[in-house]
């Protein structure tokens, strides 16, 4: 008997479970053509931001195997790496230099933010996500109150242009100039007219392999049980709390040299602003790609950030050419990355109820 | 098997929680590779005796326990359950303890997992080790192999029917090095009949392997059929210590239910002959999903003004009898009331007939905790019978009474004598006794004519027993309220009861009159069924 | 002492510490040139104009549902309801009406799919909720610049088409409610009575639904769902019953702060609109799972005197606006505390 692999049951599931991705590939087929943007630009696009938010979307992946869902506490650690950034760049330290030294000063700090934002969530257990989401926005006062009054009153700050015309709190654009694209442009690549980041991709790479080998250690166990079921785990001499906050501290080191990634890409620093997005997106682009608030992968991540971020290219132009307003193709994407985080937790919320409801069925059968 | 020495020996074991005494003087011994069965009802120790077994905190917290453990002739005292999987003992409990995702053999290593060193230990720590795969699975195929069954050991945990899930429990103990002492929970009880003769098998090719084993059970064909020892508990204390050939399932059963005229419940009232009155509540072939007491085909005809009671060992589905009926859980089957057919699965179609219930699971379901007193014994009337509401502008918006409503609590509070410090007070804050007090109010707020008790008196002081079963009596002669009391209790049944059923795996094994022998009883609890058919002996 | 220990434990600390905190500011106001009668009278409008927003968040943590961060789907209703009226040209207290009756039906039908959506994924509500908000939000944005609206004081002047990000409503219905029965005293204090027994009015209509058998019913289930379901009470219907309620609170609630504050705000601006009210409930006492209407009273007056006296004082004595700062810190703080407190159980 010779087995199909396109049979319909098959199919049926492939896309079901594969929806959301799908979605995304057919509305981008659609638009592109109809925001007349070049197949050459796009393809640049595409692996600029590629090379530019992939590194904070994978800082996702760790907290997820844990069981604690998607990690909005992320920002914390955004905020960590945009201060060493703050700091290298009074110091006039610049090029890769400056760009490791940033992460390494802003490392300490994302680990006792990522440590004081897994205990908080081991406090709220079965509300991780609210409650890290809320966390991020009480950080971020805490952020501005440091940044925006404590740098150069508290915090000596040398360099007069970083601040303020009063004399004290960082501006809201910070120029780092120094180190643009100083990882970018580390090993350069053009291939007709396209320009690849390869030292930012092997960083990449590097790190993919990272999450691969650790799911293999003891640790990565430990975490994948406990994201199954904390009791068992518990009861099976795993220290479920301390796990947990270990996958919290992991994720916000992560998010912190991906902030700094991103933000060497870019070159310009929003102060009070480029951290409230690099969450938001992140987990949208996550999802898009296909993963779940309880299972997601490597595939997930990279299908995630390119058909997330072609969507929001190209929506502003075919909103325009479409409807006349660009204005309309902006709203649409934003509208798109928020419907698609509810989508995913609706999803993800049904499933655990039912999977409740059939897991007590199976524990006792019927005779 | 021939003995060859104690592995296991427990001398004078006795334990008390707060005054109130649960084992007495309890000795046992058990040698390399015996199988030891121990049986028992709900309450005579068994949980109790393991726990100490199994160094359980509740047991430290609560004052620990007098006499000697030995284990190979040494001394023990453990402080958590991992100093006794250190020393050997190995427990299976009734609820599964595995990672659903996790395949066999991940589950059977837990926490115990062959690694492998590299680098970074050195500064990030143990835990960063790398699993060695090949070397997890290879234990788990040797554990399963001891076992004797075919289970692949990559199989998730999700994918496993029941049995399987049963044995990689068992394997995960058989796994641990040192394991020499093995107790298994009423391991059957989820099992098909195939199955559970394939883990008798393994229970058996184990204690050749030198492994002690505890055996845990109320089938006794199955505890005739592979131990070696039979150990009876009752209220605390051994009662019987025999082998299976020196014994029957009758001996067995008068033991275990058997009891001194002075310890009884004195049946008080004259037993009122009911058979020529209506049936008021006829149940066909139900079944109930519930969990831990699953009901599989229960029929039973109860009849008006009678005091009926359903009784049992835990888990074999007497309490989800009185949950299916009032659509707490997934039930299927024919329930008729008075004449008129009861729609399962809907709570509103029993509570319309006339039927109310208070459940065994007071602060779960029956009690409203962080409210006050008078709103747990309203609110069922106010719902169904829209009771305790005044209206206002000519009936268009009917509001709480309140006058009406602490009238009622009052009135409740006075008869059933609840302590507190008032209608308004918070139902948490009240004792055991009196949040029992609060359920039955509830119930007889709804002027029920059939009211379902769950085990009306556990947890719950010697003085508010009393009120509790002598209101039940009063309501039943007063009201002619017929009553269906389910409790684990047998001498309370057999105490103001009518005609008692004993529920074994989910279906009646009989239904006597409560003057009849309590052994008669305990035969039934223990998978005697009658002669012909399921259902009614009369007397 | 041990009293007061004992009462500030029930109340909880940052409940205790927030009502000190205000009242040295108010203390402190008149030393650093801060007009008195200005900051209460600022407090009192604030006060009024949120009132019934954070009333809405009642019904759904009290049937369990948990803190309402959809809100923004009922202010969405509101905002039709008050545009719409604008561009029928109604103007006072007539106005406001056929606002809120557009308002409402839109705000019982939202209510109606948000409160089925949420029954499918119990445990999750407030995650989900969140996110349902901002993409109606987004979704409006969109339908903002496409609805057929023409009244020239709301559209854009060039294109003719696609509404403004900000309307004024004066010469509409500008404090309506609010001048009912308002009176001043002095140049500085101004005393809109109108909105308080408007409020007055919204909160007694509630305390009267919490006393039927409705009402009755559904704080049942938000205290425990089991106990509500042996009795015969439907937990899915109560439950949508109260997302309905707070959709409708909502709609009112906004077009009530619109006539006070003087403008409509579209397009992001209803975004971040839940979080002061959920934080000024729980500011008020209330948990996630229990708000009584007392709980909103104190709570509102607590936290909008802090978000009125903290610019004012605080700025005055550092000479720096930390204003923004103070209030991110202070409302997400307060629902962190919220979502962290472990629920005791006495045995």
């Amino acid at each position: 008997m010779s087995r199909k692999i396109f049979t319909r049951d098959n199919v049926q599931h492939f896309l079901i479970s594969n929806a959301v991705p799908i979605i995304f590939i057919l509305l981008s087929a659609f638009a592109i053509p109809v925001s007349k943007f070049s197949g050459q630009y796009l393809v640049q696009e595409m692996l600029v931001r590629l090379s530019r938010d992939s590194f904070l979307v994978l800082s996702l992946l760790i907290p997820i195997m844990a069981g604690m869902g998607l990690n909005f506490g992320m920002v914390l650690g955004a905020m960590a790496g945009e201060i060493g950034l703050i700091l290298i760049t009074d110091w006039n330290i610049m090029g890769i230099q400056g760009m490791v030294l940033a992460m390494i000063i802003s490392t300490p700090l994302a680990v006792i933010l990522g440590w004081m934002c897994g205990s908080i969530l081991n406090r709220a257990k079965g509300r991780e996500m609210v409650t890290s989401f809320i966390l991020g926005f009480f950080m971020n006062g805490v952020y501005q109150l440091v940044v925006l009054y404590g740098f150069g009153k508290v915090v000596p700050i040398r360099n007069p242009q970083l601040l303020l015309s009063r004399g004290f709190g960082i501006r809201n654009v910070t120029n780092l100039e120094g180190i643009r694209k100083c990882l970018d442009n580390f090993i350069p690549l053009n291939i007709g007219g396209v320009s690849i980041p390869v030292a930012t991709f092997l960083v990449i790479a590097l790190f993919c392999l990272f999450v691969l080998w650790f799911k293999n250690t003891k640790l990565g166990q430990d975490m994948r049980a406990v994201g199954q079921d904390m009791d068992v785990a518990r009861s099976a001499g795993i220290e479920v709390e301390k796990t947990r906050v270990i996958s919290i501290v992991i994720s916000t080191v992560l998010a912190c040299y991906g902030q700094i990634i991103f933000l060497q890409n870019i070159g310009t620093m929003n102060t009070y602003n480029s951290h409230e997005q690099a969450g938001m997106f992140a987990i949208a682009a996550l999802l898009v790609g296909g993963a779940s608030v309880a299972k997601a992968t490597i595939p997930n991540v990279f299908v995630g950030v390119v058909l997330f971020h072609l969507m929001f290219v190209v929506s502003p132009m075919a909103g325009k050419y479409l409807i006349g307003q660009a204005q309309l193709g902006e709203y649409f994407r934003v509208f798109v990355s928020y419907g698609i985080i509810a989508i995913a937790l609706a999803l993800h919320a049904w499933k655990r109820y039912k999977d409740k409801e059939r897991a007590r069925r199976s524990l006792r059968g019927n005779a | 098997m021939e003995a060859l020495g104690p592995i296991l020996k427990m001398e004078g074991i006795g334990k008390s929680y707060f005054g109130n005494r649960v084992l007495r003087n309890v000795n046992l011994s058990l040698g390399k590779g015996q199988i030891l069965g121990l049986v028992g009802e709900n309450g005579a120790g068994k949980s109790t005796l393991m726990n100490i077994l199994f160094g359980m905190n509740v047991i430290h917290e609560t004052g620990g326990y007098e006499g000697k453990i030995l284990i190979n002739n040494r001394e023990i005292r453990f402080d958590s359950p991992f100093d006794a999987l250190e020393a050997g003992v190995g427990m299976v409990h009734q609820e599964f303890s595995l990672i659903p995702g996790f395949t066999a053999a991940e589950n059977i290593v837990l926490n115990r997992e062959s690694t492998i060193y590299n680098i970074l230990v050195e500064s990030f720590g143990e835990r960063m080790k790398t699993l060695n795969k090949a070397e997890m699975r290879q234990r788990a195929k040797s554990a399963i192999e001891k076992l004797n069954i075919e289970l692949k050991d990559d199989t998730l945990v999700t994918e496993m029917p029941v049995g399987h899930k049963q044995f990689t429990e068992i394997a995960r103990e058989i796994d641990k090095e040192h394991t020499q002492i093995l107790v298994l929970d009423e391991p059957t009880a989820v099992l098909t009949e195939s199955e559970a003769d394939i883990l008798l098998d393994s229970m058996k090719r184990l204690s050749g392997l030198g492994i002690a084993i505890i055996f845990i059970s109320h089938r006794l064909q199955e505890i005739m059929e592979i131990c070696d020892k039979i150990i009876v508990l009752r209220d605390g204390e051994v009662v019987e210590e025999t082998i299976p050939a020196e014994t029957s399932i009758k001996d067995i059963a008068s033991h275990m239910v058997g009891r001194n005229i002075d310890s009884a419940f004195k049946r008080e009232t004259e037993m009122i002959d009911n058979s020529f009155s209506d049936i008021i509540l006829s149940v066909r072939d139900l079944w109930v999903d519930m969990p831990g007491e699953t009901v599989r085909r229960a029929s039973l005809d109860i009849h008006k003004g009678e005091i009926f009671g359903i009784g049992g060992l835990a888990g074999q589905g007497k309490l989800g009898i009185a949950n299916g009926i009032m659509g707490m859980f997934p039930a299927g089957g024919k329930v008729i009331f008075e004449n008129s057919p009861v729609t399962l699965n809907d709570p509103r179609s029993p509570l319309g007939m006339g039927l109310a219930a208070v459940f065994e699971d007071r602060r779960g379901v029956g009690l409203l905790l962080e409210e006050p007193i008078s709103w747990n014994i309203i609110f069922t009337a106010l719902q169904m019978q829209n009771k305790f509401l005044k209206p206002y502008l000519g009936g268009l918006v009917k509001v709480r009474d309140a006058k009406a409503i602490t009238e009622c609590t009052r009135y409740y509070i006075d008869a059933l004598e609840i302590k507190c410090i008032g209608e308004d007070q918070e139902v948490k804050e009240l004792s055991g006794g009196n949040q029992q007090k609060v359920c039955l109010a509830k119930a007889f707020a709804t002027r029920p004519k059939l009211l379902f008790v769950a085990e009306p008196t556990r947890g719950i002081d010697v003085g508010a027993k009393r009120v509790v079963l002598e209101t039940l009596k009063n309501y039943n002669k007063k009201y002619e309220t017929t009553i269906v009391m389910i409790s684990s209790e047998l001498e309370e049944l057999r105490s103001i009861c009518d005609r008692i059923a004993i529920v074994n795996e989910g279906k009646i094994a009989g239904i006597l009159p409560a003057t009849s022998e309590s052994t008669e009883f305990g035969m039934l609890m223990l998978g005697k069924v009658d002669n012909g058919s399921e259902g009614e002996k009369t007397s | 002492m041990k009293r007061i220990l004992q009462f500030i434990e029930r109340v909880g600390w940052p409940r205790v510490i927030i009502a000190i905190f205000l009242l040295s500011l108010f203390i402190a106001a008149p030393f650093v040139r801060v007009r008195i009668d200005a900051s209460i009278s600022d407090t009192l409008v604030r006060f009024g104009m949120n009132g019934v927003m954070v009333l809405a968040m009642v019904p759904m943590i009290q049937a369990g549902c948990g803190l309402n961060f959809g809100l923004p789907l009922g202010i969405i209703a509101g905002l039709v309801g008050a545009v719409t009226s604008i561009e029928m040209g109604i103007t006072g207290l007539a106005g406001i009406l056929a606002a809120m009756v557009i308002a409402v039906p839109i705000a019982t039908l939202l209510g109606l799919g948000y409160g089925i959506l949420l029954n499918k994924v119990k445990g999750g509500e407030m995650m989900i909720a969140t996110y349902v908000g901002f993409s109606s939000v987004a979704f409006m944005c969109i339908m903002w610049l496409m609805l057929p609206y023409k009244s020239p004081n709301m559209v854009w002047g060039y294109a003719g088409a696609g509404l403004r990000t900000t309307i004024s409503v004066e010469g509409y219905w500008d404090r309506a409610i609010s001048n009912v029965a308002s009176f001043n005293f002095g140049e500085f204090f101004y005393c809109p009575t109108g909105m308080f027994l408007f409020f007055a009015f919204m909160c007694f209509l509630i305390w009267i639904f919490m006393h039927t058998k409705t009402g009755t019913a559904m704080t049942t289930v938000g205290s425990n769902p089991e106990y509500a379901r042996s009795a015969g009470v439907d937990v899915d219907r109560m439950r949508i019953i109260s997302v309905i309620l707070s959709t409708v609170l909502g709609a009112i609630g906004i077009i009530v702060y619109q006539q006070s504050f003087g403008f409509i705000q579209l397009y992001m601006g209803p975004f971040y609109m839940a979080f002061p009210a959920v934080a000024a409930i729980l500011i008020g006492g209330a948990s996630v799972h229990k708000a009584t209407i007392l709980n909103v009273v104190i709570g509102t007056f607590l936290f909008q005197g802090i978000l009125t006296m903290t610019p004012s004082v605080i700025n005055s004595l550092i000479e720096t606006d930390m204003s923004e700062v103070i209030r991110i810190i202070v409302s997400n703080g307060m629902i962190l505390y919220a979502l962290t407190r472990v629920v005791k159980v006495r045995s």
